[in-house]
């Protein structure tokens, strides 16, 4: 029963271009609610800002202005608030090529996170416990053993998806979470990420280019452009009922299965 | 395993068993006799000095002294470089800046002039001492290529990733960071090695090297003090000058095969590995038949 709020939400940048220093406001005044057991879709083009929330909202950065919320309280920075948050909030990166280090092998990703915020588990629990995560992403718990490099993109981003649920967390940032993978393997791993968010009651960000499968797997959806969100609402109206321009202009460029196989509804 | 890690370590690990085993067998390499400037013969298989000592034996302690010259120097700069430049990149903010800027200072300090000087004010020299002030005037190279790897390593995902997931700083650079770092630690190691020794060869040959002891630098030091080349006597100088090269030459095989093992894109530069690009007969007959 987690709850994820960000308000008025500012993340400006740095550019230095020899002696002279600009700014560059990448996120500008958002807000939103993650709530537990909803799918929430952000898109966006490109460099419009999408990855810097995932960012502030994972910690991994400091926000310029504006305050995240769990629960209704504030977000600890440090200490044991910051690593209960560490353990409700977690992320499934874009590239499953970079996001595992190719040192380890696929038990250790697994069993950090649950050692670090299970400390009680006995090295027996850890094991079953990675057993049994293996199986709920449908791999082979004979994989622990295996390296990153023996496995493939689907395969990897799988452990990916496991080693995030590991701390059983309540809220999941998903940024560009199948982008990486064959397109043949995409519905797969969306399929398996929405059962789990179902099973585990999972407020889930879902950051995506694609309106169609943002419609399909999400219940709101949330535009952004140029840092701002332009456009917030339940998915099938943001999409049938484009407000802004820009959102326009995303609809059209998708192909509508509806439109091609029936006659279209709108 | 490449042929130049073979070849490197062929000639690298029997000096360093030399080096470790053969002074526990030679004679006391100090030990003055009446038969100086002898040629080598089966009582002193390299011959004599000039006062008759064992050359043989000399030349066990030499190595011996080297080794240690070149170990120490490793160790340091292996401490001194990984600290400044993998700590300070991975923490970032003002400590980044703070050890930048002292890498920079020692950077930009000429070595070999400050370690003349210093030698030259320390009348009573250690070899530990000489180690000591080659790796001060040493690590910081070292420090910054490894500053640089570790810039861009500490944006990977996968260290984010662990930070995600709760783990501890020093954890983080312990365990996700440095094993990606192993490779290029080594390779500075080596060549810290190389040059260390390489270094006291030449303070011991200008007479600023350390006092009381041996290296293959002091022997060659007596022996040009004791005219060998004037008078002939190849067996006093030309072992250390040969072990000199010999070890130097393996250190740096070994440390091209290592960056070969960081950057594959090097690997594919050797000659060796582009006469395998090309087409056998067969296969360019082939080739225009299909073109054709
Ligand atoms: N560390 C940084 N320093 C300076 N500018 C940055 C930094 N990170 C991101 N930016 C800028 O912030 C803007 C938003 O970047 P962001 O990565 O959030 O875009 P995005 O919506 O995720 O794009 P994409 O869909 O391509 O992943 C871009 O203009 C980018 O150049
Ligand atoms: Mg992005």
């Amino acid at each position: 029963m987690t709850s994820l709020e960000v308000r008025g939400l500012v993340k400006d940048y740095r550019l230095r271009d020899g002696l002279r220093s600009t700014r560059l406001r990448a996120v500008d005044d958002v807000g939103f609610t993650l709530d537990h057991g909803r799918t929430v879709a952000l898109v966006g083009q490109s460099g419009s800002g999408k990855s810097t929330i995932a960012r502030l909202l994972l910690q991994l950065e400091r926000p310029t202005a504006g305050e995240i919320r769990l629960d209704g309280r504030p977000v600890a920075r440090r200490g044991a608030g910051l690593i209960r948050y560490r353990r409700l909030v977690q992320m499934v990166f874009q590239d499953p090529f970079a996001s595992l280090n190719p040192h380890h092998d696929v038990a250790h990703h697994l069993a950090r996170p649950l050692r670090l915020h299970h400390p009680e588990l006995s090295r027996a629990d850890v094991d079953a416990r990675i057993r049994h995560l293996l199986e709920r992403v449908q791999l082979d718990p004979a994989m622990a053993g295996r390296r990153p490099h023996e496995l493939s993109g689907g395969q990897r981003q799988r452990v990916a998806i496991a080693r995030a649920l590991a701390p059983s967390p309540g809220i999941l940032i998903a940024d560009e979470p199948v982008s990486m993978l064959d397109v043949s393997i995409r519905l797969g791993v969306l399929n398996l990420l929405a059962t789990l968010q179902r099973e585990e009651d999972l407020g889930v960000l879902y950051i995506t280019h694609d309106l169609a499968t943002a419609r399909h797997f999400s219940d709101d959806i949330l535009v952004m452009y140029r840092g701002r969100i332009v456009e917030h609402g339940p998915a099938d109206e943001v999409i049938l009922n484009p407000k802004h321009e820009y959102t326009r202009l995303l609809a059209d460029a998708t192909p509508d299965p509806e439109r091609r196989f029936g006659p279209a509804p709108r | 395993m490449t042929g130049k890690l073979t070849a490197g370590l062929v000639i690298a690990v029997p000096i360093a068993l030399f080096g470790l085993l053969g002074p526990l067998v030679v004679q006391d390499p100090s030990r003055v006799d009446d038969i100086g400037l002898t040629a080598p013969a089966a009582g002193h298989l390299l011959g004599t000095t000039q006062t008759g000592q064992d050359v043989l034996a000399q030349l066990a302690y030499a190595t011996r002294g080297s080794l240690i010259v070149g170990a120490v120097v490793g160790v340091l700069t292996l401490l001194l470089s990984g600290f400044f430049g993998i700590v300070g990149a991975y923490a970032g903010g003002w400590l980044d800046e703070a050890f930048s800027l002292f890498i920079n200072v020692m950077l930009v300090i000429p070595g070999l002039p400050v370690v003349i000087v210093i030698s030259a004010y320390l009348p009573d020299r250690s070899l530990l001492l000489v180690s000591l002030v080659l790796a001060i005037t040493g690590w910081a190279g070292s420090a910054r290529v490894l500053r640089g790897s570790t810039l861009s390593l500490r944006n990977r995902d996968y260290v984010l990733a662990s930070r995600v997931a709760g783990e501890k700083r020093w954890r983080i650079i312990l365990v996700e960071i440095l094993p990606n770092l192993v490779p290029l630690l080594a390779s500075q190691v080596v060549f810290a090695v190389i040059f260390a020794i390489l270094g006291e060869a030449g303070l011991s040959y200008l007479g600023l090297g350390a006092s009381e002891s041996f290296t293959w630098g002091t022997m060659l030091y007596y022996a040009q003090n004791g005219l060998a080349l004037r008078l002939g006597a190849w067996w006093w100088f030309v072992p250390p000058g040969l072990l000199l090269a010999l070890f130097g030459a393996a250190l740096a095989l070994i440390n091209f095969s290592i960056d070969e093992i960081i950057d594959p894109k090097l690997r594919n530069q050797t000659r060796a590995a582009r006469r395998g690009w090309r087409m056998s007969r067969e296969q360019l007959r082939r080739a225009r038949e299909v073109t054709l």
